[in-house]
């Protein structure tokens, strides 16, 4: 008897994504939490622009693209047209909080019963490793040669944070997947978003902080380390609203 | 059948008329000379029980029509030039996963922030593409507020038949002055056609995917997809033209003018024939496809073309293509919002 | 019920070398193979199947779902 198979709403192909990519894990929670809620026939998803804008060769179930950014704006169409299905964005730190930010915070404001999930690995991965407004003070990447410095490059863009005084958001909170502890956790998470959608509960958002190995110059255990050790301490884990 | 009729501004008409179309979705952001327009579907929708969204841009609005229409709804968003700049990237996307939508540009005096006053300079954008890549939009030219109702109307099932954008390429002369407008009080939206492509959950079917991009090669790749658009470019090109060609069976002079300018046109034709010259009038309907034929017809009659527009000359390059004899095509056009007057219209006749 | 046989079965195809389930694993029975697989990257196999108690955590951890378990009861 087989155990621990992959889920029913992943399609059994190989990825794209490069070692140790947390894409891999995340599509795979998302895939588990839908098979356990039963929702795959009325799952229609938006995929962004990003690493994972082949998201829909991978999810078996309807999923659509979206202008970069756009996600949310595209979810809204979708949700109003189709109340009664489980309408959510994946999106990563260009498509939601650089490109994107005027339309998450909007349909945040806006009350929009969707789910949202924010894959946050602190660098653009499909273009080359440059800065996003996610990365680290002091950290190098393809468009911050002397490293991200305040006065040139800003701050570590805080989304979730910012979009909890708005009230038409439900539930926000931020979880990793750098552990089996915190693989369950953000499991849990996309649940109680996915619920919270069911139960026309208003907007929520979990932010998973997630390694890139190949951009941030190391091996994916040393990644899921940094994680742990380095990106909380800007990124704190917990709910932020809910 | 029951007619009602009553005074409208053109933006009313066009918004009365996509309620009556069966427009489940619309979303659209405050921009001058077309609020009426945004402001009347807010109050419509809401007393049919249908979507309206004010969204933080129009950039947002284009893409919430995205949506809607893969999720299989007739949607419709409407603006004003600068509005328009910024859905191009959303046209684009529409184009390319062939979804339908109907867009209403209410066009404003330009480039840049421009004025509000009328102007037909978004010629290019509609029907050389504004947004990126080899794609195509119908494009309506309403010339009143009847037109404005009777084309908008249409342009819901003709996005549906070819899965396509469609623009009604208005101006803010047409926009916001009153005309009686007619209807009957029941007419039903246009019958409604299966979506098979739309998204609306995987259930007892295989899960579907909307998409444009296409990175492979040979089966499936953009060039096959690319060429799949094209053939459907020339179905519609040779099946959807309208023109009207109005006096132009023995006229040796052609005014080309559309929307509101071609009322003044018609004005100046009927003048002129007072005066026993032979004037007509080709009024282009659909910008995309254009006429080629119906004008290239006269051409070969030898007659000359005045083209006339409230621009710096656009659609005067159809016209040029279509004759293949820049000798018998001149221009005049009014620029940043001026309108044509019937005196320097006829006198370059 | 007692669980008998516990079979982890690795796809070496699938799998991309992240090296994460090792790490995930309580008690050793995962380690780099020797040798490489189609597309040139080092993957994992099973050392030590004998210590496998069917946890989990290796599936956990995976990313490219390239790992099963079959248990017999």
């Amino acid at each position: 008897m087989k155990e621990f198979k992959k889920p029913i709403s992943m399609k059994d192909v190989p990825t794209h994504y490069c070692p140790g990519c947390g894409h891999g894990l995340i599509h795979r929670i998302i895939c588990e939490v839908i098979d356990e809620l039963g929702i795959r026939e009325k799952t229609v998803a938006v995929a962004p622009v990003g690493c994972a804008v082949l998201a829909y060769d991978y999810w078996d179930f309807d999923t659509t693209e979206a202008a970069h950014g756009r996600t949310p704006a595209v979810a809204t169409g979708i949700k109003r047209v189709l109340p009664d299905r489980l309408v959510f964005t994946y999106q990563g730190d260009g498509d939601l909080a650089a490109i994107g930010t005027s339309e998450i915070i909007h349909t945040g404001n806006r009350a929009e019963n969707i789910s949202v999930i924010f894959v946050n690995n602190g660098v653009y991965g499909m273009t080359g490793g440059q800065m996003a407004p996610t990365t680290l003070l002091g950290q190098k990447t393809a468009t911050t040669p002397f490293t991200r410095r305040p006065a040139e490059d800003g701050f570590p863009f805080k989304i979730m944070e910012m979009m909890a005084v708005l009230p038409g958001v439900t539930y926000l909170e931020r979880t990793s997947v750098c552990s089996p502890k915190e693989v369950f956790n953000t499991a849990r998470a996309i649940k109680r978003s996915f619920e919270t959608q069911l139960e026309n509960k208003g907007f929520s958002m979990v932010e998973v902080l997630s390694p890139c190995p190949t951009y941030w110059g190391m091996t994916p255990l040393k990644a899921m380390k940094r994680i742990e050790e380095v990106v909380v301490k800007e990124y704190p884990l917990g709910v932020i609203k809910g | 059948m029951k007619e009602i009729k009553y005074l409208s501004t053109g933006n009313e008409a066009c918004g009365e008329a996509a309620v009556r179309a069966g427009c489940a979705f619309y979303a659209g952001y405050p921009i001058t000379p077309q609020n009426e327009l945004t402001a009347y579907m807010s109050l419509r929708m809401g007393q049919e029980g249908r979507t309206f969204i004010q969204a933080e841009s129009e950039l947002a609005a284009i893409n919430m029509v995205f949506g809607a229409s893969v999720a299989g709804a007739r949607a419709m968003t409407t603006s004003s030039s600068p509005g328009i700049s910024l859905k191009q990237e959303g046209i684009s996307y529409l184009a390319g996963c062939e979804l339908p939508a109907v867009i209403v540009n209410v066009v404003r005096g330009g480039p840049g922030l421009g004025n509000i006053s009328p102007s037909q300079s978004d010629y290019f954008q509609a029907t050389k593409g504004g947004g990126h890549g080899d794609y195509h939009i119908i494009v309506l030219a309403p010339a009143s507020v009847q037109e404005m109702f009777d084309f908008t109307y249409d342009a819901f099932p003709l996005a549906d038949k070819y899965r396509i954008p469609v623009m009604v390429l208005t101006d803010g002369m047409l926009g916001q002055m009153m005309e009686p407008l007619q209807f009957d009080e029941n007419i039903k939206p246009p019958q409604e056609i299966e979506k098979p492509w739309a998204l609306r959950g995987a259930s007892g079917r295989d899960a579907r995917a909307v998409k444009s991009l296409m990175l492979g090669v040979g089966k499936g790749s953009l060039e096959e997809h690319n060429e799949k658009l094209q053939a459907k470019y020339r179905q519609i090109a040779a099946s959807e033209v309208r023109v009207e060609m109005y006096r132009t069976d023995d006229a040796e002079q052609v005014i080309v003018a559309y929307g509101a300018t071609s009322r003044i046109g018609r004005s100046c034709v009927d003048r002129l024939r007072g005066e026993g010259i032979k004037v007509g009038l080709v009024r282009p309907v659909t910008l995309w496809p254009f006429p080629y034929d119906e004008i290239r017809s006269l051409a070969d009659k030898n007659a000359s073309f005045l083209v006339v527009e409230m621009s710096a000359g656009q659609m005067v390059e159809d016209v040029r293509l279509a004759v293949q004899d820049d000798k018998r095509v001149s221009f005049y056009g009014r620029m940043g919002g001026g309108i044509p007057m019937e005196e320097d219209i006829m006198s370059r006749l | 019920m007692t669980v008998k046989n516990i079979r982890l079965i690795i796809d070496k195809e699938r799998c991309k070398g992240c090296l994460l389930c090792i790490e995930a694993c309580p008690r050793g029975v995962l380690s780099v193979a020797k040798g490489i697989n189609r597309k040139g990257l080092k993957h994992v196999e099973v050392k030590h199947p004998e210590k496998c108690t069917g946890c989990g955590m290796c599936i956990v951890m995976c990313p490219d779902c390239a790992i099963e378990i079959e248990k017999e009861s």
